[in-house]
């Protein structure tokens, strides 16, 4: 009866729906359009010529999109697989123990609030041929130092801080579907003799099932928006384009090279190409949920 | 009788060793996890307060004498305590706006029952999956247009439209689970909906509103994208954007990168050692129900 009256309904909602229409789906749409078009540089915003399906065209024959895309494709499966994959024994682990839990919670999330800024501040620190933290520790064992952003292993260096910094998120999502599994399953379980390492696979697993599904849509949609990290550490893909990232290299189209137009085809590209994977993770991965 | 029970024993014992035998390995694994975060904070930390040569030699002795001038270099080659000041202003702005609108659209989201809600519903989901490299463009020509390049309004305004559905969505899961009843005993009283929304939800939902805020403030305060493509003037710059600049002129210069990586960090895990509870329960809510 108090919601009967529905005027005020308007009140409270028009204000987020004006924002979000002008700044969130009007731009979106509008980049689409702009995908069609041939736009010299931020000045020429707002005009450029029809090209039709040029930029798109324009992709297939590019070598560094094909590079963006292979990375970008990389950094997907260590996500999924590398980091995920941490998180849930870290997550497993924790929930095993009972001292010191709230500790590690604390340590293992900490990464996931500093700034890709920072973290990749940090990293050049550790990278640094002349004094860095790893040839350090190189030079301590009596070994050789290394190149670490060479062309041969820039790509893995670049995306090791992305996925160190974020395995405490997902850590986090695993912990918590763990913590959601009623205490009773594990005492039937105790009861039948399930214990130890079966215990995960045969019950704790199959219980967190959809959790472990939502982190993998967060890994995918996550690894599409890197932008930051290999922005501090190897600017504009350095070297020789070898570390752009789909992200990136629409970053270095638009605003340094400053063809808006294929800038806006790579960022359309971008959401197709998250939306379908997404959507065949989400197929293949399709399993009965179970309700407890 | 007796062999039973001495295997028995046996048994009891040697799952004992084996439990203490994974309990180590579990605690040996986590803590190598925990020290990669840890040392490596306090490798970039203890180095801040040495000379820029003895880090080149030897970066893991402990500064016995720590100096400051790595912080003095710092804060005199850029203008910190400015950068400070914009990223304050713009997070904090980003924040209020965030929870003022997310937290009105949330309520009747959740309280009102008409016939576009799943279609709103959608709306609001569907936009998170809007990365900001498709928005950028269009979003740049709409500030320029307004005259608000480097002027903090034109990344509070867009930086708000793209938290905004994330924080509708953490508070709607919130709100859903609020009882009626209080709600409808105010309604008896003579309260309308307004009054409501401001005396019963909003100090109720004080926990989803916190999560929201600290969330919105983390991913505003770290934002380097929309910053970098808005703000052209280097006194606006907020602390990402300078440091973003500074490691490309100074990054050789390891004792002033040390010192700029702790002034950033060091606002950051005091924010979060304090309110980390809050952050971690909030997160759970916001990712599974999304």
């Amino acid at each position: 009866m108090i919601y009967k009256d529905k005027k005020p309904l308007f009140i409270f909602l028009t204000p987020a729906l004006i924002v979000l229409f002008i700044f969130l789906y009007y731009p979106f749409f509008r980049n689409i359009a702009n995908s069609f078009l041939d736009i010299k540089g931020l000045g020429a915003l707002g005009g450029g010529k029809f090209v039709g399906l040029d930029n798109y065209v324009r992709m297939t024959s590019d070598k560094t999109i094909g590079i963006s895309l292979k990375n970008t494709m990389f950094m997907m499966t260590l996500a999924v697989v590398v980091q995920v994959g941490i998180a849930l024994i870290l997550a497993l682990m924790v929930d095993s123990i009972r001292r010191g839990a709230q500790f590690y919670r604390t340590v293992f999330f900490f990464p996931v609030v500093v700034s890709a800024t920072a973290i990749g501040l940090m990293f050049n620190l550790f990278y640094a041929y002349n004094g860095g933290l790893f040839n350090q520790i190189l030079e301590k064992l009596g070994k050789e130092p290394v190149l670490w952003l060479s062309d041969k292993l820039a790509i893995y260096m670049v995306s090791l801080p992305v996925i160190w910094q974020y395995v405490g998120f997902y850590f986090v999502i695993i912990l918590t579907g763990l913590n959601g599994i009623p205490e009773e399953i594990y005492e039937y379980a105790l009861i039948d003799g399930v214990t130890g390492f079966k215990k995960t696979w045969y019950i704790s697993l199959p219980l967190i099932w959809d959790v472990i599904k939502v982190c993998i849509t967060l890994a995918i949609t996550g690894s599409l928006k890197v932008f930051d990290l290999p922005w501090v550490l190897a600017p504009n893909g350095a070297p020789k384009g070898l570390t752009h990232f789909l992200g990136t290299y629409m970053y270095f189209n638009t605003f340094i090279s400053q063809s808006v137009g294929y800038g806006a085809a790579i960022s359309v590209f971008i959401v197709v190409l998250g939306l379908f994977v997404s959507f065949t993770v989400n197929k293949l991965f399709k399993h009965e949920t179970i309700v407890y | 009788m007796g062999k039973t029970a001495s295997n028995f024993d046996r048994l009891v014992k040697q799952t004992r060793i084996k439990n203490i035998l994974a309990k180590t390995f579990i605690y040996l694994f986590l803590s190598a996890w925990a020290m990669t975060t840890i040392y490596a904070l306090f490798w970039v930390v203890n180095n801040s307060f040495k000379d820029k040569t003895v880090i080149l030699s030897d970066s893991f002795s402990l500064a016995v004498n720590p100096i400051p001038d790595n912080y003095i270099t710092a804060f005199n080659k850029m203008n910190i305590g400015r950068a400070y000041l914009n990223s304050f202003i713009i997070s904090g702005c980003t924040v209020i706006f965030v929870m003022i609108l997310a937290g009105l659209a949330a309520y009747a989201m959740t309280r009102y029952n008409f016939r576009l809600k799943n279609t709103l519903y959608m709306v609001f989901a569907g936009s998170i999956l809007f990365p900001a490299f498709s928005t950028i463009v269009p979003i740049f020509k709409m500030v320029l247009d307004m005259k608000l390049v480097s002027n903090p309004l034109g990344v509070i305004i867009p930086q708000t439209a793209s938290y905004l559905s994330f924080a509708i969505i953490v508070l709607m899961g919130f709100m859903s689970n609020l009882p009626l009843e209080l709600e409808e005993a105010a309604f008896m009283e003579g309260c309308n909906v307004f009054n409501i929304f401001a005396r019963i939800i909003l100090p109720l939902s004080k926990p989803a509103f916190a999560t929201v805020a600290i969330f919105t403030f983390c991913w505003s305060y770290n934002d380097l994208f929309v910053q970098m493509v808005i703000l052209r003037k280097r006194d606006t710059y907020p602390i990402c954007t300078l440091l973003n600049e500074i490691s490309s002129q100074f990054g050789t210069d390891f004792g002033l990168m040390a010192s700029a990586v702790t002034i950033v960090v060091f606002p950051v895990l005091i924010v979060y050692l304090f309110l980390q509870n809050n952050i971690v329960k909030g997160l759970t809510a916001g990712a599974i129900k999304g």
